[in-house]
């Protein structure tokens, strides 16, 4: 679907990366300055690499060793950027439209009333664009893009100068989009939150190069991502489906591949597939079945890798069917013995969910130890 | 009220005034995107150029206009010759000498507001398919037009006002090139027309104080069209 080989220089940066993916929603993750907007902008022809080749949907969009180098305006591709980007003179219907080819048989369009139903625009379409709220504006400028009927959308953290309540709200819009029209979309993003829920594949980047690329569940549990994601964040990402519900303590069952989790009810259907983050900080390890506890899940597995981080911690690396990290203290390594090959409990405290990033049927939530 | 003459410089005025204006906005609309939008090794000097009447005593320009002009002068020539018109000494050519003088200053206004306009815009435009000329057409132009109608009152008050480069390219001719700021300097000239001189005057302030009233109104309009507001 797309592909990329992009060699660009903008003063004492230089970016030298490439990545292909095939269709979906692919995440550029990185932490801000690593060059994520920059590989949007090239793909998008508003920047010209100084070498590189850049194929979307099988057709070259350019190829510095051919000559080949498609103006933005006839790349066909929808670009929602950080900032609305709204034209203050005419009216939401008129943004809406200005960007609308016309169709053609090949070519399923997307239809004005389709745009305006899922992303809830009918109230607006009067209004000009000083008149609406943040969210509304950033709603539109993604129905805006969409209509011009791209052959993939470039969202550029969407969500960054929007308040959480908002943010929640556009999530949600982008979900929908995302399972209504087939367009691929390639996703700037440095939020763990957003990548979790709405992507296929991650390319993570740093510093101008291709750290890591491939699964959601692969690319966000591998340890390169550790600095990216901060010691807050970093964990493992996990696929999962609801298994059961148990009305009476309100709680879910999932299946993940290590077996079981139990976490604070999610009203999703039995079988809805979603994605599992356990963040480092918290998982407990135990040598033995601890009993008598209040942790209700417990998961088996083989320590595979521990690396001292810095100051008084550590990062253990288990696989219990899919990869888990725990964070815990270098002492508590010495003190259980903790070498790679060694059997070991991991103690996820339940589990207070994150009910928002569930409530739009998506993909994902995150346990969580304190709500 | 007016007597004829008075009324006919009011009128020839207003012609050479509304003339200039209408050659020299597009024009001074191609030199501000120029200025404002292209990178190039000549920019500087273009700069320059465009500003020199805005320095350049009003009276040189006039000389400068007769030489090139006049029917001997090599322009002036090739215009009569090929399509026997000769501006020297006539309205068309008091329209010519304004425009002239006019030019620099609706440059600089328009300028300002291309400069003013968030090109980040014009770039959403290009992704989502419009040609560069589009994109001018449909996000600058529009985006721009305060600050064109601004250009177009300072270069027609400007225009309206005009005397050194006009007198000394046109003349000062009863009827064809004796606009108002003409009038005033032969009653001024003339004893025993001071009435004459102050009806004069009094007109010329008032075309000013109502261009620039409806300018003020006219962009009021449009901020709060661009903007949206009601």
């Amino acid at each position: 679907m797309i592909e990329a080989t992009l060699r660009h220089r903008l003063g004492a940066f230089t970016l030298d990366l490439s990545f292909r993916s095939e269709g979906g929603v692919v995440a550029l993750f990185g932490a801000s300055g690593a060059g994520k907007t920059t590989v949007a902008n090239l793909i998008a022809g508003l920047l010209r690499p100084n070498a590189g080749r850049i194929v979307v949907g099988g057709r070259e969009l350019f190829d510095s060793e051919r000559g080949i180098d498609v103006p933005p305006e006839r790349r066909r591709l929808g670009y929602v950027f950080q900032e609305n980007r709204l034209f203050p003179h005419i009216s939401v219907r008129r943004n809406l439209t200005y960007g609308r080819r016309p169709a053609s048989a090949a070519d399923p369009r997307v239809t004005l009333d389709q745009v305006v139903d899922i992303l809830g625009l009918s109230e607006l379409l009067g209004r000009r664009p000083a008149g609406l709220s943040s969210g509304e504006k950033q709603r539109v400028a993604i129905g805006r893009a969409l209509l011009a009927n791209p052959r993939l959308l470039v969202m550029d953290e969407p969500l960054t100068n929007l308040d959480a309540g908002r943010r929640a709200e556009i999530l949600g819009f982008v979900e929908r989009l995302r399972d209504t029209f087939a367009i691929p979309i390639l996703y700037v993003s440095h939020s763990v939150e957003e990548i979790v829920r709405l992507a296929d594949q991650v390319v993570a980047i740093a510093e101008g190069q291709v750290i890591a690329a491939g699964s959601v569940e692969d690319v966000m549990s591998r340890r390169e991502l550790g600095p990216i994601l901060g010691p807050f964040d970093a964990g493992a990402v996990m696929a999962a489906h609801v298994e059961a519900h148990d009305r009476r303590f309100e709680l879910t069952r999932l299946g993940v591949k290590a077996g079981t989790l139990t976490v604070s009810r999610i009203d999703l259907p039995v079988g809805t597939r979603l994605r599992v983050r356990v963040r480092a900080r918290d998982v407990i390890l135990a040598r033995t079945m601890p009993e008598h506890i209040s942790t209700l899940n417990v998961l088996r597995g083989t320590v595979v890798e521990v690396a001292a981080s810095e100051g008084p911690q550590a990062e253990v690396l288990l696989d219990v069917g899919s990869p888990l990290w725990a964070r815990v203290t270098r002492r508590s390594v010495e003190a259980l013995g903790l070498v790679p090959g060694i059997e070991v409990h991991a103690l996820i405290k339940a589990v207070a969910i994150d009910r928002e990033a569930a409530r739009y049927g998506g993909a994902t939530l995150s346990v969580d130890d304190h709500t | 009220m007016l007597t004829e003459i008075e009324l006919q410089a009011l009128w020839l005025s207003l012609r050479v005034g509304f003339w200039s204006t209408v050659v020299a906005l597009p024009l001074a609309l191609l030199a501000a995107w120029v200025l404002s939008r292209r990178r190039f090794s000549g920019r500087r000097l273009l700069d320059v150029v465009v500003h020199v009447p805005l320095v350049l005593p009003p009276v040189v320009v006039g000389y400068l206009l007769l030489i090139l002009l006049g029917r001997q002068g090599p322009l002036g020539g090739l215009l009569h010759q090929w399509f026997e018109v000769t501006v020297v000494f006539t309205w068309q050519g008091a329209a010519i000498a304004s425009a002239i003088m006019a030019f620099p200053l609706a440059v600089r206004a328009i300028r300002l507001s291309l400069d003013a306009v968030d090109r980040r815009l014009e770039t959403a435009a290009r992704t989502l398919g419009a040609s560069p000329v589009r994109v001018f057409v449909t996000i600058t132009l529009p985006l721009t037009a305060p600050g064109i109608l601004a250009g177009a009152v300072l270069g027609f008050a400007r225009s309206v006002g005009e005397f050194g480069a006009t007198i000394t390219f046109v003349s000062n001719i009863a009827g064809e090139t004796r606009t108002l700021p003409l009038a005033l300097f032969t009653a001024v000239q003339t004893p025993g027309t001071e009435p004459a001189a102050a009806r004069l005057v009094i007109i010329s302030v008032a075309i000013a104080l109502v261009a620039l009233l409806a300018s003020e109104l006219l962009a009021q309009r449009f901020a709060r069209h661009l903007e949206g507001r009601p």
